[in-house]
């Protein structure tokens, strides 16, 4: 069963069900000095949705999602996971990030460590898996993604679009409640861009709840729940794929789409 | 034949080789003990040195190493070796300590800057995908960073050993009876420093080169897991 899938759907569907959405986020503010980067956000995330934001590029989407996970710090606002505040000094930011997945731009794999160790360190280090626990589920994910040979290779020897891959498997080995994506197909050659997409989608037709921040606007129409548009710090306009990109209301989302959508 | 005469004399009489040999031993063991020493000190120092609070600012523990680092370097190695023999270890005979000590105290300032460079040097990335993941500041150090900083700096530690190596021959100024010292001693038998001195300095050389030699190799294999 664990082989034919990226994510265990039982184990996955038994994480705790409050009826609440799974991220909330209030009022959203952050400033990178005099610059106003993010003007007051205010969203719901609920599990199982696939949620796509888009917008010209220093409209904040990037910093919205890193706030998520507290890799920036929100200047003010709350963001919430589940039952826990995580963006309150009090909160073990580290126990949150375990339940949530980040997929970078530009893959940040570790180059010291073997494929296989670059998926073990977290779970083995945290005490979440014995080694050969971390092993063989990894062997398993990797197997998924079609690059179980290269279990022992370094990463600098793959190409981006197998060490992206393979920057997704490492989130998902440590089983997480969500998964972000931070422009994850931005810095690959146009050839393999099609392959990190195929590995999200199927992610997203098993049930995974996902935040993708991306260009790929056939990616965006054929997999997101709900698409977001972003721009000068604020939700300018949010709906399904389909209504999005049929009839955009905003004067800029209409420019933006007219851009993108040559 | 007079150049025969002083290589005879420098050396081969009532067996002064020796005092080479024994000289050329304390140096590499103040040497050893002062890398190990400098290397652990250093890497506590940059750590320290790089850490900040919450706010962005220096934690106590950060300005201590900060200071350490700024006075180290900012004052002559002989004085810090003799401040050591004369002042802070004066109770201590044993030279050998003393010098490993004050030399490895020095070593740790410099190796911490050097560290720092190689940490800096690592791709900020490396530090997020280990937070991200839920591993903590420290763990991502530990796994990650410092791993990856020590390779790129390390042709930086090699010089800075053997820096170390070659400064060890002011602690003759203390009466360690290192290489240098056996030189003099010889010198000052003979009256004709020429051969001592000469010898001494291709000891040195061939210990520096056999160094640079070896860690060369071992820098070949740590590019080698690159796969680059």
């Amino acid at each position: 069963m664990s082989t034919e899938t990226l994510i265990n759907p039982t184990e996955y569907a038994a994480k705790k069900e409050t009826g609440k959405a799974l991220i909330r986020v209030k009022d959203l503010r952050k400033d990178f000095g005099e610059n106003h980067v993010l003007r007051g956000i205010d969203y719901e995330i609920h599990k199982g949705q696939k949620i796509v934001l888009v917008g010209p590029s220093g409209c904040g989407k990037s910093t919205f999602l890193r706030c998520l996970d507290m890799l920036e710090v929100p200047t003010s606002g709350e963001v919430w996971l589940g039952d826990t505040k995580v963006n309150d000094p009090k909160t073990d930011i580290n126990l949150v990030r375990r339940r949530m997945g980040m997929v970078f731009q530009h893959f940040n794999l570790f180059n010291n460590l073997t494929i296989l160790n670059n998926i073990t360190l977290a779970p083995v280090k945290l005490g979440l898996m014995s080694k050969e626990e971390a092993s063989e589920k990894a062997l398993q994910l990797l197997q998924r993604v079609n690059l179980a040979d290269k279990a022992d290779a370094y990463p600098h020897s793959l190409s981006g679009g197998q060490q992206q891959r393979i920057a997704i498997v490492r989130s998902l080995e440590m089983n997480p409640e969500v998964m972000l994506f931070d422009e994850p197909t931005s810095a690959l050659d146009p050839e393999m861009v099609g392959e990190v997409l195929q590995v999200m989608t199927e992610l997203a037709n098993e049930g995974m709840t996902m935040v993708v921040v991306t260009h790929e606007m056939a990616f965006a129409r054929q997999v997101a729940s709900k698409v977001i548009f972003i721009d000068e710090g604020v939700i300018k306009e949010e709906n399904t794929p389909e209504e999005f990109f049929a009839q955009p209301k905003n004067p800029r989302l209409q420019d933006f789409l007219s851009k993108v959508l040559q | 034949m007079d150049i025969a005469n002083q290589f005879f004399k420098a050396f081969i009489k009532d067996g002064r080789w020796q005092l080479y040999v024994k000289g050329l031993g304390i140096t590499i063991e103040v040497t050893i003990f002062a890398a190990l020493l400098g290397l652990l000190l250093g890497t506590i120092a940059c750590l320290l040195n790089m850490q900040r609070g919450r706010t962005g600012k220096r934690t106590i523990a950060s300005r201590i190493a900060f200071i350490y680092i700024d006075i180290i370097r900012g004052t002559p190695t002989l004085i810090q070796l003799m401040i050591m023999w004369n002042v802070i270890m004066v109770s201590s005979k044993n030279k050998i300590l003393v010098a490993s000590l004050a030399f490895g105290i020095n070593s740790g300032a410099y190796v911490a800057e050097i560290i720092r460079g190689g940490i800096q040097s690592v791709d900020a990335g490396q530090m997020e995908a280990g937070r991200s993941l839920g591993l903590s500041r420290i763990q991502t150090m530990m796994n990650v960073i410092l791993p990856q900083a020590f390779k790129n700096c390390f042709p930086s530690l090699l010089n800075e050993f053997i820096t170390l190596l070659k400064e060890t021959s002011i602690a003759s100024a203390v009466g360690l009876v290192d290489l240098t010292h056996a030189a003099d001693l010889v010198s000052s038998k003979t009256y004709q420093p020429m051969m001592p001195l000469l010898g001494a300095a291709v000891m040195y050389f061939i210990v520096v080169k056999t160094l640079s030699v070896v860690f060369g190799k071992v820098e070949k294999r740590l590019r080698e897991s690159d796969n680059r």
